[in-house]
């Protein structure tokens, strides 16, 4: 009996990362060859406060197992407020999909500055493990987008 | 005819279900829809109106029409398929049967829709007369009988059995597969079944709507009543959402649109409603700009633009769903009585 | 409910209002519509106040803002937050309302009635805004048949916010306190329930909707001129129920853009044809405002900023929130 590297289960990762500081530190993190696995699509937005619950929602549609988002500390946002709309507004998008029984692991707020090159991957890294473990996200799927 | 124990339904519905799809009243989460029979579902048959007419069977509220996949940078086509098993609809009521005739006319009428068509033709209705009308109900208004359904096979509630009355060869057909679970029934569930319609009848005469009159609404209308100051009155507490539209057994627009599924496009249709603001937009924009006249549009079609193309057909059964479930107390009856006092104003 | 009427025919006869928004009587007896009144006459044989007129008038100042002059509105106690939000955000016009805070006993959910099996309805008895019934004589076809007005009420007056008017220029009879339920009782069920239970209680009470948007269009807090729902250039079918995702997608966001302006008027649950709580969508919200950022009641003022529009520099990290119990 053997699995076979196509059977084991990869997870869909999307992160959405603010310009100004987390996207930054995946740069870093990739100019420090520290790593993260590549289940991570990274995909920039200008604030973290950018972030429309709607795009949390359409990740899942179309068949994420996982959203993560990523700003700047809290004090440090470069539009300076930005990110304090988005911690309120995804602390209850996030209580809401509890709610409803999506697993609260599938999602997740991250402050990361342009300058925590470890902390991006070590996140990243987290995350993966943490989906992997809660497996296919089945709830919020579009079944449409299936193959 | 036949009779079947109300105990036993459970039995005949399970002989049903081993032959062909059954689609049955079924009462979830509180409320009473037409769904598929599956092991230990229960019939909802007292209930008399299910919220969504049935018609979602032979016309669902979405279909898909065909999948394109891309794959190695080929595109592939792939249509939906048509419907080839048989099911049957069962407990439908007389004016829900009168809307899939309403549906016949638009999707058989050239060119013909072949999914509704392969639907209609794969169906087998079995329908339950209307043992206790509501105030709601004006069915008589359009000519339905709902004492006599016009189905292939017709049940009556005679207390302790229904009786069970083939009328079309499906239904013969239908009845021979099952006959197992039928009891035969004679001269007295006869004269039972001949008192139940009676007394079905008599209740219709007592409904508060079953009087009202369609004076002045036909084919040829247009012209007295489109421009009638009365629409801008009506129209105020319209909320312009869809649930006089969606629960209708005899609203038949739809929208065609693509889904990205991330490696292809799924192309579908779904139930539109010309309440929406959206409804027939074109490259051009909207030609109904206003509230009005969409709300207009709805009731003018129902009485007037589908007589004049259907031989004096109404495409309003008075079932009466509108009346209950406009969460603005609007309905076609109050359009009706409206115009009337409208005229006898004037 | 003639002490209405006439108070209403002396302001549009000395010309404080051109027009008064109040309740149509219907053809049935709990189907009464909001409508306008522009004459006396009108008001005199039409006009209706009773347990079946549960409609929030708030949303249809939205509209009657933009008319020629001053309307009379008639708002219960729970409607006058709707209004007050709308000023909040703008929506609607203060000086174009004369706001009448009318009395109200709990109102009518016929949708309950006809649930305790009476059908057939021709006449309802107790449902007046005058006298103190606390039974209702319903006749029907099928005889005579009676209900205790309080299994009648609409979910939202028994968790009612109480009998005190947030705005109006005067107040015309009397209110009485319905509450007998605790507000967040169900929340906290769902809330304690297993992810799998949870899923299972959402998924079968939306896979009824029906994508009808009565629930949004009758929603006082749902004032966009062009709702993203139906904005042609989105990407998703807002008609289409052709999975269970899109209904998902449509209730979390609905309730979203609400949140922290929502007052909890319990329209959305009224109006829906397949009876969805939808409520239990905004209440979680509201609760769990509450927990996070301290009490607020949308609409209680016309001033102070919202839950969502403001923000402390030591509020909880998403990350506590969500997994609590």
């Amino acid at each position: 009996m053997s699995i076979t590297a196509n059977e084991e289960f990869r997870p869909k990762i999307v992160a959405f990362c603010c310009n100004w500081c987390s996207y930054a530190g995946a740069d870093l993190a990739g100019s420090s060859r520290l790593t993260y696995p590549a289940d991570v699509k990274i995909i920039r937005v200008p604030c973290s406060c950018r972030v429309n619950p709607m795009f949390i929602l359409r990740a899942f549609e179309k068949g994420a197992d996982g959203v993560i988002l990523c700003g700047c500390h809290p004090g440090d946002c470069h539009y300076s407020t930005g990110n304090y709309y988005a911690r309120r507004r995804m602390a209850l998008l996030f209580s809401m999909l509890d709610y409803i029984g999506v697993e609260h692991g599938r999602t997740r707020v991250e402050w990361v500055s342009a300058a925590e090159g470890v902390k991006f991957s070590q996140t990243m890294n987290e995350f993966v493990a943490k989906i992997t473990s809660l497996g296919k996200n089945v709830r919020l799927e579009d079944l449409r987008c299936r193959k | 005819m036949f009779k079947i124990a109300k105990c036993n339904l459970p039995e005949l519905l399970k002989a049903i279900a081993a032959q062909q799809e059954l689609y049955l009243p079924v009462n979830i989460s509180g409320q009473t829809n037409f769904a598929v029979w599956t092991e230990g579902t229960e019939a909802d048959l007292d209930t008399l109106k299910t919220v969504k007419s049935p018609k979602d069977m032979f016309f669902p509220q979405s279909e898909t029409l065909y999948t394109v996949r891309k794959e190695n940078k080929k595109l592939s086509i792939e249509p939906e398929a048509l419907k080839e098993q048989k099911f049957v609809a069962f407990g439908m009521k007389a004016c829900d049967i009168q809307g899939i005739k309403v549906l016949d006319k638009v999707f058989l009428a050239e060119p013909v829709d072949t999914f509704y068509r392969a639907r209609r033709e794969h169906g087998t209705i079995v329908a339950l007369a209307c043992h206790a009308p509501e105030e709601t109900c004006f069915c008589k208004v359009f000519g339905v009988d709902c004492a006599e359904p016009d189905a292939d096979v017709v049940m009556w509630d005679l207390g302790e059995a229904y009786a069970w009355k083939p009328v079309t060869e499906k239904g013969q057909a239908l009845t021979d597969s099952v006959s197992a679970v039928l009891e035969s029934a004679g001269a007295a569930e006869e004269e039972a079944v001949a008192s139940e319609q009676a007394q079905i009848r008599a209740i219709v005469e007592k409904l508060p709507y079953t009087n009202l009159s369609l004076k002045g609404w036909d084919g040829n209308a247009t012209a007295t009543k489109f421009d009638s100051p009365v629409w801008e009155k009506l129209y105020k507490p319209c909320l312009a959402c869809g649930t006089c539209t969606f629960v209708c057994p005899t609203c038949q627009c739809y929208d065609i649109k693509d889904y990205d599924t991330g490696h292809g496009v799924q192309r579908y249709r779904c139930w539109d409603s010309c309440m929406y603001s959206d409804f027939t937009m074109m490259a051009h924009g909207n030609n109904r700009t206003s509230q009005m006249q969409r709300f207009r549009q709805r009731f003018m079609h129902k009485l007037v633009y589908f007589p004049a193309n259907n031989d004096g057909m109404y495409s309003c059964v008075g079932c009466g769903r509108c009346v209950e479930k406009c969460p603005a107390s609007l309905n076609i009856v109050k359009v009706i009585k409206a115009f009337e006092k409208e005229a006898v104003d004037q | 409910m003639q002490e209405i009427i006439n108070r209403a025919k002396e302001l549009l006869a000395d010309g404080t209002v051109v027009r008064v928004l109040g309740w149509r009587i219907g053809d049935l007896p709990y189907n009464p519509e909001p409508s306008y009144f522009e004459t006396a006459e009108d008001l005199e044989a039409n006009f209706v106040y009773n347990g079946f007129c549960g409609a929030n008038l708030s949303k249809y100042m939205i509209e009657g803002s933009k008319l020629e002059g001053k309307t009379l509105v008639f708002l219960k106690p729970c409607d006058t937050y709707s209004f007050n939000q709308l000023i909040k955000e703008n929506r609607v016009d203060r000086d174009k309302a004369y706001i009448i805070g009318i009395g109200c006993k709990g109102k009518l959910d016929i949708e309950k009635i006809k649930a305790k099996g009476i059908k057939g309805i021709l006449n309802i008895r107790g449902a007046e805004i005058d006298g103190n019934a606390d039974t209702l004589t319903i006749e029907t076809l099928y005889g005579e048949k009676t209900i205790p007005y309080k299994d009648a009420m609409l979910e939202r007056c028994h968790v009612c916010k109480g009998k005190d008017h947030m705005i109006y220029d005067e107040l015309l009879g009397e209110s009485i306190d319905t509450k007998d339920a605790d507000r967040f009782a169900e929340v906290e069920r769902i809330e304690a329930m297993s992810p799998e239970e949870k899923f299972a209680f959402f998924q079968s009470e939306l896979s009824k909707c029906i994508r009808c948007n009565a629930c949004r269009n009758v929603c006082p807090a749902c004032s966009c001129r062009k709702c993203v729902f139906d904005s042609t250039k989105f990407d998703s079918a807002q008609k289409a129920n052709v999975d269970s995702f899109e209904e998902k997608m449509f209730h979390i966001i609905r309730a979203f853009h609400v949140a922290g302006r929502c007052t909890d008027c319990g329209e959305c649950s009224r109006v829906c044809p397949q009876g969805i709580p939808l409520h239990l969508f905004n209440r979680k919200f509201i609760k769990d405002i509450n927990e996070f950022y301290g009490e607020y009641q949308a609409g209680a003022d016309a001033d102070s900023k919202g839950p969502l529009t403001s923000f402390t520099f030591g509020d909880v990290e998403p990350g506590v929130t969500g997994g609590r119990r």
